[in-house]
């Protein structure tokens, strides 16, 4: 933990710790058996990077395999074919220095928000007394004083995601995974946790890789959008958004010409795939 | 009962309020002394109509007892204990093998329910053995515990242990099985080891699996020492209601039924605190908060 700290302070430790935190996903094939015994093609050479430091939204029809991809960003998961690797290395195992705020609640229910957020500390074997201390620090930063000692099913569905938040930035990730973590939210919620997302992750600036289908939320938050085809998912588009940081409100910024531009140039190219995505699930339910 | 009445005072307010609050507590208070009326008006029924009917000799209270002759022989038993020690001393020798059987039984079949729900290996390798051996009428095993081990306590505990473990380990094993994946997929990225997993994760997902299975193993536990104890044995309440029937004493066997009752309903109370404590974050389920 100590040594964490001194990398993020000190400029030269600073750009090591960068560099080992670039990913790249190069030609990421996954395939399923289905129960009926078929192999089912999940993703198709998917390739992108993800520079360090860089904040990155996948956006894709539903089904196309982005949670897919994430299992094996974070070594969850092995790809088919294809790899992974982070700073160079491909990954293998869970991958270093990564922590990731999954699609559905993954908040152990017993134990407290303090006692949650303590997870991944412990888990490094951080002192009991030096770990406490930050994971108060932590839910100050996410606006949780006072709820230590709840248990998650006392919380609000926004809270919940807040202590998320907290346990999965409280190890300072060089790599951070979120699967649609304000998916469930109400749009004031979600609006105010990404304007707190992207403070946060300016004081840490770990490579996000974000997904979302929400694409105001990721011309707002990213640097890079990456639009993926309907199942099976490959890369249609990437795009790279220019709007200046630091970006402020989440709410303010989507009324910005260039904003709007972007974000109707990422629509058209999503809208064929989303379609597409609708038909075949829509077909198949007939 | 009184979640029914809440909602629909919520609209009134000031006093309103009050007085609807009242009148829930004025209900959930006239639920409770209509349920223990009931409750003891069935007692009276029962034993009322037992006395009643082997007093008027419709059924023979030398086969079938009488509640007021078990109530004597009980006194009697406290008092003058039995021909093989004190009844204290005997209820404690059943107690003890029990208790040691039970917490053996419970020990090892947590241990073996986390590590074969675990292991898709060893669950594979085992499991035709555990079923085999399970189902092996676990009675019979008490007659081999007694020749192998002689008649003092070990084949008590050993029996009341066997049957305690097969209860725990299913329901462990299962409980293990049905972790949530993502928090198991969770606690692999922010970094535990597989025993910190196991301790994090695993046990404390299993324990409501885990402590649902121990209310009915305590009851079995008892069952354990008192065959044990009928098979063959120098003291233990098995062994008083064995002379009981030898001796055609119907009210001796009813005297020490009761007294396992009591024993087993202590044991289900302490269990049932057990449970509150280390369960207490689970969220109360809405049949939970209606019930007793
Ligand atoms: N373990 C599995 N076995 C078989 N098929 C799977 C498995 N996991 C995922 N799939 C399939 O792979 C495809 C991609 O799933 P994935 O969860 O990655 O989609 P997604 O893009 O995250 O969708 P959403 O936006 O709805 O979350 C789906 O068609 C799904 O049915
Ligand atoms: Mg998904």
């Amino acid at each position: 933990m100590a040594s964490r700290n001194d990398v993020a302070t000190s400029p030269i430790a600073g750009e090591i710790h960068r560099d080992n935190a670039r990913i790249e996903i190069s030609g990421l094939t996954k395939r399923f058996l289905t129960p009926a015994g078929e192999v089912f093609t999940a993703l198709q050479g998917v390739s992108f990077t993800v520079e360090p430091g860089q904040f990155c939204a996948v956006v894709g029809p539903t089904g196309c395999g982005k949670s897919t991809t994430l299992g094996m960003v974070s070594g969850l998961d092995r790809p088919s074919e294809g790899s992974v690797k982070v700073g160079g290395r491909e990954v293998d195992g869970i991958t270093d220095g990564v922590s990731f705020m999954f699609q559905a609640d993954a908040l152990l229910p017993w134990k407290t928000v303090l006692g949650n957020v303590l997870m991944g500390p412990i888990f490094r074997g951080v002192p009991k007394q030096q770990a406490q201390a930050s994971a108060r620090d932590w839910l100050r930063r996410v606006g949780l004083t006072g709820f230590e000692d709840r248990y998650p099913h006392q919380l609000s569905g926004g809270m919940r995601k807040r202590v998320a938040m907290a346990a999965a930035l409280i190890n300072e990730p060089k790599i951070l995974i979120m699967d649609e973590p304000f998916g469930a939210l109400d749009v004031q919620t979600k609006a105010i946790m990404s304007t707190e997302l992207l403070g946060l992750w300016e004081q840490i600036r770990p490579s996000v890789i974000f997904i979302t289908h929400d694409l105001d939320e990721a011309v707002a938050l990213a640097d890079r959008v990456v639009v993926m085809t309907s199942s099976p998912g490959s890369v249609k588009a990437v795009f790279d958004i220019d709007l200046p940081r630091p970006r402020g409100s989440v709410q303010e910024i989507r009324f910005q010409p260039r904003f709007i531009e972007l974000q109707h140039q990422i629509w058209e190219t999503l809208r064929e795939e989303v379609e597409r995505a609708y038909a075949r699930t829509a077909g198949g339910t007939a | 009962m009184s979640t029914t009445s809440t909602p629909s005072a919520a609209p009134v307010t000031g006093n309103g309020q009050a007085s609807a609050a009242a009148a829930a507590k004025r209900a959930a208070r006239r639920r409770i002394a209509l349920v223990w009326a009931g409750r003891l008006g069935l007692a009276a029924v029962v034993l009322g109509g037992w006395q009643a009917f082997t007093t008027w000799g419709i059924v023979d209270p030398f086969f079938f007892g009488q509640p007021s002759g078990i109530w004597k022989r009980l006194i009697d038993l406290f008092q003058h204990g039995t021909e093989f020690g004190s009844f204290y001393q005997n209820i404690w020798t059943t107690i003890q093998e029990a208790l040691v059987g039970f917490a053996a039984g419970a020990v090892t079949g947590v241990v073996f329910g986390v590590a074969l729900g675990q292991s898709r290996f060893l669950s594979d390798v085992l499991g035709p053995y555990i079923k085999m051996v399970n189902a092996i009428p676990r009675i019979v095993l008490g007659s081999i515990f007694i020749v192998a081990f002689g008649i003092g306590v070990t084949p008590k505990i050993l029996l009341a242990a066997v049957l305690v473990f097969f209860i725990v380990f299913f329901n462990a094993f299962q409980g293990v099985r049905e972790v949530d994946r993502n928090i198991l997929a969770n606690a692999k990225v922010l970094g535990a080891s597989q025993l910190q997993i196991i301790r994090h994760v695993i046990v404390p997902s299993a324990l409501t699996w885990i402590i649902a299975s121990l209310h009915s193993a305590f009851g079995f536990a008892i069952v354990g020492a008192l065959v044990g104890e009928v098979l063959g044995a120098q003291s233990g309440l098995g062994l008083v209601i064995k002379t009981a029937q030898n001796n055609f004493d119907p009210n001796g066997v009813f005297a020490t039924m009761f007294v396992i009752a009591v024993i087993v309903l202590g044991a289900e109370w302490l269990i049932g605190k057990l449970e509150h404590r280390l369960l207490s974050w689970r969220p109360p389920s809405p049949s939970e908060a209606n019930l007793l």
